[in-house]
């Protein structure tokens, strides 16, 4: 009976470095994207400042994120401002920082958009009532902003997970380097190596990600007003 | 109706107000006492609103005073969130906060603003909400209500402030016709109770029943200030006639065998 290519994946540590690996790729993934969120809605309210500058500045940022690849920031932290900076940075570092400007800059522009989405009367109502602009901004325009930007946001932080996988170019050993180095040394013994490695990949990636969205279309869909 | 005859409750003194360059309002002057419902009437764009708006602090004014209970409120340090308390104000657009049930929505001024006690404030919703015939819906989402029910929760959340005068803006222009009617109830009721208000409308019939002093605008400007017997009758202005005649189809019949 010829060798099942399925079993690579219980071969020796393969199944453990491959688990390893995913750590790596979601831990680097949760810290950028918790970091993002809090210094994204900071951004946001730059987006919305009253101040020319402020806002051209905050323009500036969210557009260098999106013209610059993120493969070419993650060279240019890793092996250019690394050599200036006295400090070590380690190549997983490097990678959240990369991580959290982008996506910092991302969901800046998703909370402009949901905060500036909001009918101005409502500001106004809360206005009439003899609210402080900080009660109108805690009772009535962030809980609807919030709902406002949980699609674009959960967009956002699924992004973020693949592309993780850039990591692998600075030399993060995350799950799909796991998985080339294991195609590498078993591909004469398993030549389906790369269909079952990649494969069993493919689905951790969907496993983390499709329990994402599925919470955001609830949440869309507990909040429809 | 008694009115206290010495005591202006609301004054505005030679306002003046300016919009990108644009002379919106003009030597505005005007005077409510307590108990007065005073309409303001006018052909669109003649600066009804911004006056409504402007007394609430919501528009800024270049020159001229507002008094309320003779103390200017219309000063650089004013503390617009502590007067308003005291103005209520009820939008065309009634936005009600989509997020919060009804009971919430009334509830959130009198809570977070005025930090009244719980069960008095809830106490005193409910009573509104009786009157206005919508006790039923304490706990339902604005989405679930018709435009007519919204706007009679506008108003209540505006009333359960307890403000001293209440400014309505136009608050039935967006309304079905026949859902118009049980919103000026409410407004006609609170007029017999007492409640100094300032009201925009377009609905002629209504400002004839409710209205003690009639305010005629044109161009950012007072043109007339009559009794609605007057006014309507026998305009004392030639904008004003033709301001009636607007409403009236007489002359323009179409044409039928």
């Amino acid at each position: 009976m010829r060798d099942l290519g399925v079993n690579i994946l219980f071969e020796g540590l393969n199944m453990q470095r491959l688990l390893e690996g995913l750590w790596i790729t979601t831990r680097i993934a949760l810290i950028s994207i918790s970091f993002s969120i809090v210094f994204g809605i900071i951004t946001g309210l730059f987006m919305l400042s009253n101040n020319k500058i402020v806002r051209l500045f905050s323009r500036f940022y969210l557009e260098m994120m999106r013209i610059v690849p993120i493969l070419v920031w993650l060279f240019i932290f890793y092996f250019g401002v690394t050599k200036i900076v006295p400090v070590h940075l380690s190549s997983e570092l490097v990678c959240v920082i990369v991580f959290v400007m982008w996506g910092s800059a991302e969901m800046g522009d998703i909370v402009r958009g949901a905060i500036s989405s909001l009918p101005i009367h409502q500001k106004e109502s809360g206005i009439a009532i003899g609210l402080t602009e900080l009660q109108i901004y805690t009772y009535i325009i962030i809980p609807q902003a919030i709902r406002r930007l949980i699609p674009g946001a959960i967009n956002l932080a699924t992004r973020m997970i693949k592309t993780t996988s850039l990591a692998v170019f600075i030399g993060v050993i995350e799950v799909l380097k796991v998985g080339q180095q294991i195609i590498e040394y078993s591909l004469l013994t398993y030549p389906t190596a790369p269909l079952w490695i990649y494969g069993f990949i493919f689905s951790l990636y969907f496993m983390i990600c499709y329990p994402i969205s599925v919470l955001a279309r609830k949440l869309e869909m507990k909040w429809q007003h | 109706m008694v009115h206290n005859t010495q005591e202006a409750l609301l004054e505005v003194k030679k306002l003046h107000k300016d919009y990108d360059g644009l002379t919106v309002l003009s030597d505005v002057s005007l005077s409510v006492k307590k108990g007065e419902v005073i309409v303001i009437l006018g052909p669109s764009g003649c600066g009804k609103s911004t006056l409504l708006r402007c007394i609430n602090g919501l528009e800024a004014i270049q020159s001229g005073k507002i008094l309320l209970n003779k103390v200017d409120i219309s000063g650089s340090d004013t503390q617009w969130h502590l007067i308003r308390q005291k103005i209520g104000m009820v939008f065309q657009s009634y936005d009600l906060f989509p997020h919060m049930t009804i009971i919430d929505n009334i509830l959130l001024g009198p809570l977070k603003v005025q930090k009244r006690n719980k069960q008095e404030a809830r106490e005193h919703a409910e009573k509104l909400l009786h009157r206005v015939g919508l006790i039923d819906k304490i706990n339902a989402y604005p989405r679930q209500l018709s435009g007519g029910q919204k706007q009679r929760v506008a108003i209540v959340r505006a009333l359960c402030m307890n403000p001293e005068v209440m400014l309505f803006d136009e608050v039935t222009a967006a309304l079905d016709p026949e859902v118009v009617h049980e919103v000026l109830k409410v407004m006609l009721e609170l007029a017999n109770e007492g409640m100094t208000m300032v009201i925009v409308t377009h609905e002629m019939d209504f400002a004839k029943a409710v209205a003690d002093k009639i305010v005629f605008m044109d161009q950012g400007e007072i043109k007339e200030i009559a009794s609605p017997v007057d006014f309507f009758q026998e305009p004392s202005t030639e904008r004003g006639k033709q301001f009636i005649n607007m409403f009236n189809y007489n002359h323009l019949n179409k044409e039928r065998e």
